[in-house]
């Protein structure tokens, strides 16, 4: 019974960081070089969407310290200022997690205009920090992932749904 | 919460103001890297089947090509290998310091940042190959940028063309020392206070001048394209396309400088003095 549950809860974790995983390699996958720049701004934040994902689903299992980790990981992934993203993944994390009740009730159109704002606000302190440093130029693209991320999530969230269903994850 | 944001934002300040973290981030990148080899895979597998479904034609036809371009550099380097031997002799009759060989090392890219904003790309060298921060790199048209960021088995590599990066130069024809500072547009420089009666002409070819001591001297790094005067400004507005194909090189190479190799060991063993 003991081990039953250990493996269980083994296997939980292995979903949950293989999503991190994918989320992470789309977020760095390179786009064929004919494309136009603008394409690079239509990428939606997948692992923050992930992340919201499993906040939602696993408040218990995934929360504040983990964000923290996963951002400082995406900073050297993307090459930024270290905590960067750790402090926009913590602060997006600790909303997703005082409303997780809320949004759990809400129909997948309703979640995407959240994950509108919520990204939306994880954009914006990047552009903060971004600035601060002296290296960002306001422009409207900043939102563009955002919408785009609104857009994207109903499937991440029914793919992540099926798997954890299918695997079990609790 | 709040411990873990006051951390984020000491991690920031001592990142942004000093190079203490360097060390931790070259550790937690080794971590990255397999998602950064694997996000690679799909553009691999693309060439990769490119090489197996060419048809026999294109081959043959791409085999000619290529060595039509190979006698074309051979007669290139018996020219060459005469000019440097004439140029040593100049040099020694005007006794400075002999023309410094530069050793290469190839490197691939493999990834490119997702920030459209920002020119830099991820290379597949790091510091189990000698890589180090400064190191200048090329591609086989000319000056691409240098190395940022350096960990066990990738480096983050800076584009002449980004917004915050500038690289010394002369033009090739004049002699005349100039900064090309990057634009935020791939393969655009833009030339920083060039007098109205400087000497620079559409279609002059920018090379390295090795002031600075970061690049190598005599690298072409870009070419004249535009140059407006404005009666209303000191300086002429000046624009270059890089040399480099900045967004299609798939090889590029890291320079080692043979004095630049002296100092690095020489600032090692200082290190190891103190």
């Amino acid at each position: 019974m003991m081990a039953g549950a250990i493996d269980i809860r083994i296997s939980g974790l292995v979903v949950i960081v293989a999503s991190f995983f994918v989320a992470m390699i789309l977020s760095v996958m390179s786009l064929p070089s004919s494309a136009p720049s603008v394409v690079g701004y239509l990428r939606p934040e997948w692992v923050l969407l992930v992340l919201i994902y499993w906040i939602i689903a696993l408040p218990h299992r995934v929360g504040l310290v983990v964000a923290w980790c996963i951002g400082l990981l995406t900073d050297i992934l993307l090459g930024d200022l270290l905590g960067q993203h750790g402090i926009g993944f913590l602060i997006v994390a600790y909303i997703a997690q005082s409303l997780y009740q809320r949004l759990r009730m809400f129909s997948i159109w309703q979640q995407s205009l959240m994950i509108f704002v919520i990204v939306g606000l994880y954009q914006l302190i990047n552009f903060w920090i971004e600035s601060v440093v002296g290296q960002a130029e306001w422009s409207l693209w900043y939102l563009l992932p955002s919408v785009v991320s609104a857009l994207v999530w109903p499937w991440v969230f029914l793919v992540l749904r099926y798997l954890r269903r299918i695997f079990n994850v609790t | 919460m709040l411990g873990l944001s006051i951390l984020s934002l000491a991690l920031m300040a001592t990142d942004h103001f000093s190079d203490f973290l360097d060390e931790f981030r070259a550790s937690l990148t080794v971590i990255v890297t397999p998602v950064i080899v694997v996000a690679d895979i799909p553009r691999r597998t693309v060439v990769g089947l490119q090489g197996t479904i060419a048809t026999r034609d294109h081959m043959q036809s791409r085999i000619l090509s290529l060595e039509q371009e190979l006698l074309l550099l051979r007669a290139k380097t018996e020219k060459m290998a005469a000019l440097t031997s004439e140029n040593d002799r100049l040099r020694d009759l005007l006794g400075s310091a002999a023309k410094l060989q530069d050793n290469v090392l190839v490197a691939e890219l493999i990834g490119v940042d997702p920030d459209p904003e920002r020119h830099e790309v991820t290379i597949d060298k790091g510091s189990v190959d000698g890589a180090f921060v400064g190191q200048p790199v090329l591609d086989a048209e000319g000056l691409m940028g240098q190395v940022v960021e350096v960990s066990k088995y990738i480096s983050r590599v800076l584009l002449i063309s980004d917004l915050s990066h500038s690289v010394p130069v002369q033009v090739a024809r004049s002699n005349l020392r100039l900064v090309a500072q990057g634009t935020g547009m791939t393969g655009q420089l833009e030339l920083m206070h060039v007098q109205a009666t400087a000497d620079i002409e559409i279609g002059d070819l920018l090379v390295s001048s090795g002031l600075g001591d970061r690049f190598p001297v005599g690298y072409p790094v870009g070419v004249v394209n535009r140059i407006e005067h404005d009666p209303g400004r000191p300086f002429a507005d000046v624009t270059a396309t890089t040399s480099a194909l900045l967004d299609r090189s798939r090889h590029v190479l890291l320079v080692f400088t043979e004095d630049r190799m002296d100092r690095n060991a020489r600032n090692a063993n200082d290190g190891r003095s103190d």
